[in-house]
């Protein structure tokens, strides 16, 4: 039972580190999808073509879902990473959440079809934009951890950059709706998805401190 | 099978249990510690290459008897035995790690003292030199060897998994090894001694043949298995986080270094193979390996400027167990030895007796270890070592630890004789064809001093005498010991 149990030490490695990779890939494919569905949201509304983005949103996080749980039942069960397990559970499960909200999101706009002044759409999609690249980072970052952790430092960098771009882009857009005729409730709908957006960047920035703290751990 | 036997032995397994529960946690402590290998696993892994060990490759030494041969009676190795067990037990209870060799030694001064023998200044000086030396060639060692292979890990780019996969491969692989050599190594100390009333039986298993040695050094690896099994999870905690929480690559680097310790600064093979070459040698000095997991430990803390982290009063108290390990094992082994005696009515040693004759003298005088000075005690003889030494110190204010041990060697009389029916029980695998010829030409010749024999086989051939003392003749000489040690355990006339 030993013997066989060290035996599969290297393909039991091999077949969590497959599914890290594919759980990164489902949340950088997310932010593809998610970014296309914005465009198609502002140039049409709420189409059968953003709705069937929304719901591949709602796929990918199921699957999603489902490899994390793997994640966590395979370190456990097989004892990998032990002083950096709780570590990496976090870090999957902070990823997840990004899933979620990418997901809560695209439903959402859905539901409350937030109408949106046509002078703010080039602002939307750059905030868009420098969400999912922050995001988009952050998986990088995360890729980078489990596999040349030397380099991760370098795309925590760029995640902070495109918050604060993310975080400038937010409070100009706030500012122009305030300053506009809409009436009170749409200033308000129109902030809240603002806001909703902006907050994927914010967790993204999260997960960077996080993360730093992980790298400085590890390297240790 | 007799029960008295049986009782014996008994201590024997106590003493293996102790080393179980104590030094698993050398090889394995850290890995287990660390949570990369589970206790289990350790447990079972090192139950297993430790048996092996001590089958294949132990029984070879077993013929030297151990530290404990020179205890002469058998009551007096279970008392030996089970006051080295006793104070390693109460050292595992306080979690502390300690040597169980270094408690069989502090045994054997309790013997000495209780018999009035006298106890070689070397192996106290010996002892005292490992607390001091050994953490510090750890320490040296483990930052080393954590700075060299922490700057490879980072040229070489792993994943996160595959490191940990590796890691835990090279620690189960380091750990196997480890448990081999402590089987091989340690399993003569502990049931060695008991070869003579091994009450066991040859027998046969898929047509190999296995000895009452084998049987006896198999039960001896299981109760280390109990040790292990049952004990030894708390020292590995204190070894592998009490002092320092270490993470998993340390905790590899960590029994790496130990054993790198073990390899270069105690392995008489490793200074043969140089010399051999004629390369320099590296001096062997004493080493535990207790001592080198636990200077490794501190060395990488201290290479990572953890100095601050370092749980300095858990070092003291382990420290302090170190020290007070042998003082009471021998104060322990004095007190039973004692009760065995005067309470249980036991014969604890077989008394010896020491006589400086003339030829004595002339040899000592030969051999130049002594040119003149003991003339005065010649013809008489004397019951103790002790009472040797003080009228010889009388004498000589001035004598040396190495002279003494030498008049003292010279001066016991052994009573061997050459008998044709002890002669069939010398091993072949030990002695060549023409070394049994030797002996059986000497049949029916009596030798009342051990020097007498060692005279009268190396003048009839070269293969028992001993070559000049260097680096290269050491293994020769030390296999030549080996046999005359042998020949008079063989012929020894009860």
């Amino acid at each position: 039972m030993h013997l066989s149990k060290g035996l599969s030490m290297f393909y039991g490695s091999r077949v969590l580190e497959n599914k890290i990779d594919e759980f990164l890939d489902r949340i950088s494919e997310a932010g593809l999808i998610y970014r296309k569905a914005i465009h198609v949201f502002l140039e049409h509304g709420v189409t059968e073509d953003f709705v069937t983005h929304a719901e591949q949103i709602g796929h990918i996080e199921s699957r999603a879902d489902e490899l994390r749980r793997e994640i966590e039942t395979g370190l456990y069960e097989q004892n990998l990473i032990p002083d950096l397990r709780a570590d990496v559970l976090n870090l999957v499960e902070d990823l997840d959440r990004i899933l979620n909200a990418y997901d809560a999101s695209g439903y959402r706009f859905t539901i409350e079809q937030p109408v949106f002044p046509s002078t703010q759409h080039p602002d939307v999609l750059a905030l868009v934009d420098s969400v999912t690249n922050s995001v988009e980072q952050i998986t990088i970052a995360a890729r980078a951890f489990f596999r040349d952790f030397n380099s991760c430092r370098d795309y925590i960098h760029k995640v902070r950059f495109y918050e604060s771009e993310a975080d400038r882009i937010t409070t100009k857009m706030k500012r122009a709706v305030f300053t506009s005729d809409l009436p009170l409730a749409n200033k308000m709908h129109v902030t809240s998805f603002i806001d909703m957006i902006d907050n994927l960047a914010d967790m993204a920035e999260d997960i960077t401190d996080r993360l730093a703290i992980f790298v400085i751990k590890r390297d240790s | 099978m007799s029960i008295t036997s049986l009782l014996f032995l008994s201590s024997g397994l106590f003493l293996g249990w102790s080393l179980g529960a104590q030094d698993a946690s050398n090889v394995f402590g850290t890995a287990v510690a660390s949570r990369m290998v589970r206790f289990k696993t350790a447990a079972f892994l090192c139950s297993i290459f430790l048996t092996l060990g001590a089958v294949l490759d132990g029984v070879g030494a077993a013929h030297t008897l151990g530290t404990l041969g020179s205890v002469n009676a058998i009551a007096g190795a279970f008392v030996t035995s089970f006051a080295a067990a006793f104070t390693v037990l109460m050292m595992t209870k306080l979690a502390l790690p300690v040597s169980v060799s270094q408690a069989v030694v502090g045994s054997i001064i309790g013997w000495n003292l209780f018999t009035d023998s006298v106890t070689d200044v070397n192996s106290v000086v010996k002892i005292a030199s490992t607390w001091v030396a050994c953490p510090v060639l750890g320490a040296l060692i483990g930052a080393l060897v954590f700075a060299v292979f922490r700057k490879i890990s980072k040229k070489v780019k792993f994943s996160l998994l595959h490191r940990d996969a590796l890691l835990r491969f090279a620690m189960i692989v380091t750990g196997a090894f480890g448990s081999y050599a402590l089987g091989a190594n340690n399993m003569a100390n502990v049931v060695g001694v008991f070869i003579p009333v091994v009450p066991f039986k040859d027998f046969s298993f898929f047509g190999t043949s296995i000895t009452p040695v084998h049987q006896l050094f198999f039960i001896g690896s299981v109760a280390v298995a109990v040790g292990v099994y049952t004990y030894s999870y708390n020292v590995m905690m204190t070894v592998g986080k009490g002092i320092l929480p270490l993470t998993p690559f340390a905790s590899w680097v960590v029994v790496l270094s130990q054993s790198l310790v073990l390899f270069i600064f105690a392995s008489e093979g490793l200074e043969h193979f140089l010399a051999s070459h004629g390369l320099p040698t590296i001096p062997l000095v004493p080493v535990s390996s207790t001592q080198a997991v636990i200077g490794s430990v501190i060395g990488i803390g201290l290479y990572r400027g953890l100095a601050k982290n370092i749980e300095w009063n858990v070092l003291l108290r382990i420290m302090c167990g170190w020290i007070i390990t042998p003082v009471i094992t021998a104060l322990v082994c004095f007190i039973s030895l004692y009760v065995m005696k005067n309470v249980f009515d036991q014969t604890v040693f077989v008394p010896k007796t020491y006589v400086i004759s003339r030829e004595v003298l002339n040899e000592l005088k030969k051999d130049g270890i002594l040119q003149k000075g003991l003339e005065p005690m010649t013809g008489k003889s004397y019951a103790t070592q002790k009472l040797l030494v003080n009228e010889a110190v009388r004498l000589i204010p001035d004598l040396k630890n190495a002279t003494t041990r030498n008049i003292l060697n010279y001066a016991e009389v052994i009573d061997v004789r050459i008998t044709p029916e002890k002669i069939k029980e010398l091993p072949s695998e030990i002695f060549s064809e023409k070394q049994i010829d030797d002996l059986e030409s000497l049949a029916g010749r009596r030798f009342m001093h051990r020097w007498e024999i060692e005279n009268t086989l190396a003048a009839m051939n070269p293969e028992w005498s001993l070559l000049p003392q260097s680096v290269l003749n050491k293994k020769k000489n030390k296999q030549i010991t080996e046999q005359l040690q042998l020949v008079e355990g063989i012929f020894k006339w009860e």
